[in-house]
């Protein structure tokens, strides 16, 4: 076991244990944001730069300090580590900057956008951005592509998190997509504009922290904040049919898998559980589904109302 | 009846009598006299009523009245059905449905979402003022018009035809803008300004 400091606090944490994975045993606000790290996905990481902190002390045998800020998804853990998050200055304006660099080509269409308000670039930057841009060139723009009949791609929105080219890796025994070219002219795409049809396709909507994979059955259909969601399952043969359902009324907008409090989600759900049920009848509903406190879902919903005392003797008389 | 005449809710109470009416009070005429006076008196004075709507009272400059949805210098419809005006609504009294733009439209709406249906319930809202706040877009203002009486509730659910404002006659809502807004919209760094 592994003693690590994080923003002061210690933990006990095994041999291999990344930085990131440690911060988030402990929890709070220490915890470095994410964008590409996802941890179902192996070799996720080390792509956005969002989650990098300062090592100030490398380990208990060699207490030098690590020359740059390293990236926490990628850097596992020493004996006697001292890692800085957010009470260090430093991190705090390297993370300004990422935040400015991916918004660089973001086109900040986020009112048309389906994945505003659950967006995590667009919590980062609400978090770590400024609310101007320095950037006076054109965005670097392209067209939006259908991805099969049921996906569709936004290049314009994407951060190269590489996210969906490893969850289609890893999920499906056929990948046809990836990345092309180099660089600021990197883009992801299927070869020759090729169709995604597998099974567990779908996923690459839920891994993409941005809106650059939406869901195109729900496409503009409704706002994310408006909706309810409910955690529900159904017997499917090909996936654990673990789901969060979206109601408004007693209509089904979408299903998606369950993300949990970091957007990552655990249990990752097929393309028919996603696509083809939208029936609340196909359903078993579990309850509402946990939401993130700061969430702007939360809004509008009375939640954790506190009865007021006087009320229940009232109500014994009534009953 | 009041049970207990010690109890009086205001001091203006009178305790009425079956007491028998003298002879002048029976004449009626003195009492009839007196009323009218009163009535000619209102002749004199001021008036108290204007005579809308061809008289309006003066209202201020940052009067939030009846809502108008924008069109950008080209004509287009500014509203993107971001839904947050209808967030912000505390009386939740503004419903959207939102709808893609097709190639043929591009003159019609400025953004690829627009609001296909945008509606306003009038006997809902309580004119705060808060949609304008929340829209991105500037489309969304209140203005210093009123909402018209109407005989049936539903016409008070105002649609797109009430709420856009005519191609050919726009509606001026540059009373609303306070200096700080204009030297907000010229900041070309405000990434939705450009």
């Amino acid at each position: 076991m592994f003693k690590v400091t994080i923003d002061n606090q210690s933990i006990e944490v095994e041999a291999g244990t990344t930085i990131l994975q440690a911060a988030r045993l402990i929890g709070g606000d220490i915890v470095p944001p994410a964008m590409c790290y996802h941890s179902e996905l192996k070799d996720s990481g080390g792509k956005c730069r969002t989650c990098m902190v300062k090592v100030v002390q490398g380990s208990e045998k060699d207490p030098r300090p690590m020359p740059k800020l390293v990236a926490s998804c990628r850097t596992e853990v020493m004996d006697g580590m001292v890692v800085q998050n957010i009470t260090s200055p430093e991190v705090i304006d390297a993370r300004k900057a990422v935040v400015e660099f991916l918004l660089i080509n973001h086109p900040l269409d986020c009112p048309v956008c389906d994945q505003a308000g659950e967006c995590d670039l667009q919590n980062l930057s609400y978090e770590h951005g400024t609310n101007a841009s320095r950037y006076e060139e054109e965005k670097r723009t392209y067209d939006k592509i259908d991805i099969g009949d049921k996906i569709q791609f936004h290049p314009n929105r994407c951060i190269l998190c590489y996210r969906c080219v490893y969850a289609a890796d890893q999920l499906t025994d056929n990948r046809v997509h990836g990345i092309l070219y180099r660089g600021e002219k990197s883009e992801i795409s299927t070869f020759v504009h090729q169709a995604i049809e597998n099974d567990f396709s779908g996923n690459m909507i839920d891994v993409c922290p941005v809106g650059a994979l939406t869901d195109k059955t729900f496409r503009f259909k409704n706002r994310v904040w408006f909706l309810k969601p409910m955690e529900a399952h159904r017997n499917c043969t090909k996936c654990s049919g673990k789901s969060t359902i979206w109601f408004r009324g007693n209509e089904v907008y979408r299903v998606t898998g369950r993300k949990d409090t970091y957007g990552e989600v655990h249990d990752f759900i097929c393309n028919e559980c996603r696509f083809d049920k939208k029936q609340a009848s196909d359903w078993t509903i579990e309850g509402p589904a946990t939401i993130v406190p700061s969430s702007v879902l939360n809004q509008n919903h009375y939640k954790n109302v506190v009865i007021p005392s006087v009320i229940n003797p009232i109500k014994e008389t009534m009953e | 009846m009041n049970q207990n005449p010690k109890i009086q809710l205001t001091n203006r109470s009178k305790v009425v009598s079956n007491k028998e009416m003298t002879f002048m009070e029976r004449l009626y005429l003195p009492a009839i006299l007196k009323g009218l006076y009163i009535t000619m008196s209102h002749f004199f004075k001021k008036e108290v009523t204007i005579q809308y709507p061809e008289v309006k009272r003066p209202v201020s400059d940052i009067y939030r009245g009846l809502h108008v949805l924008k069109r950008d210098d080209e004509g287009r419809e500014r509203c993107t059905a971001c839904g947050l005006c209808a967030l912000s609504c505390p009386a939740e009294a503004i419903t959207m449905v939102a709808a893609e733009r097709t190639d043929d439209e591009l003159h019609l709406y400025r953004e690829e979402k627009y609001a296909s249906i945008y509606e306003i319930n009038m006997l809902r809202c309580i004119f705060c003022g808060n949609c304008e706040t929340a829209c991105p877009k500037e489309a969304i203002f209140l203005t210093d018009r009123f909402v018209a009486s109407e005989t049936k509730r539903n016409a008070f659910v105002y649609g797109k035809d009430k709420l856009v404002e005519p191609k050919d006659a726009p509606i001026d809502i540059s009373k609303r803008q306070t200096a700080e807004v204009k030297t907000f919209k010229l900041d070309k760094s405000k990434s939705h300004n450009k």
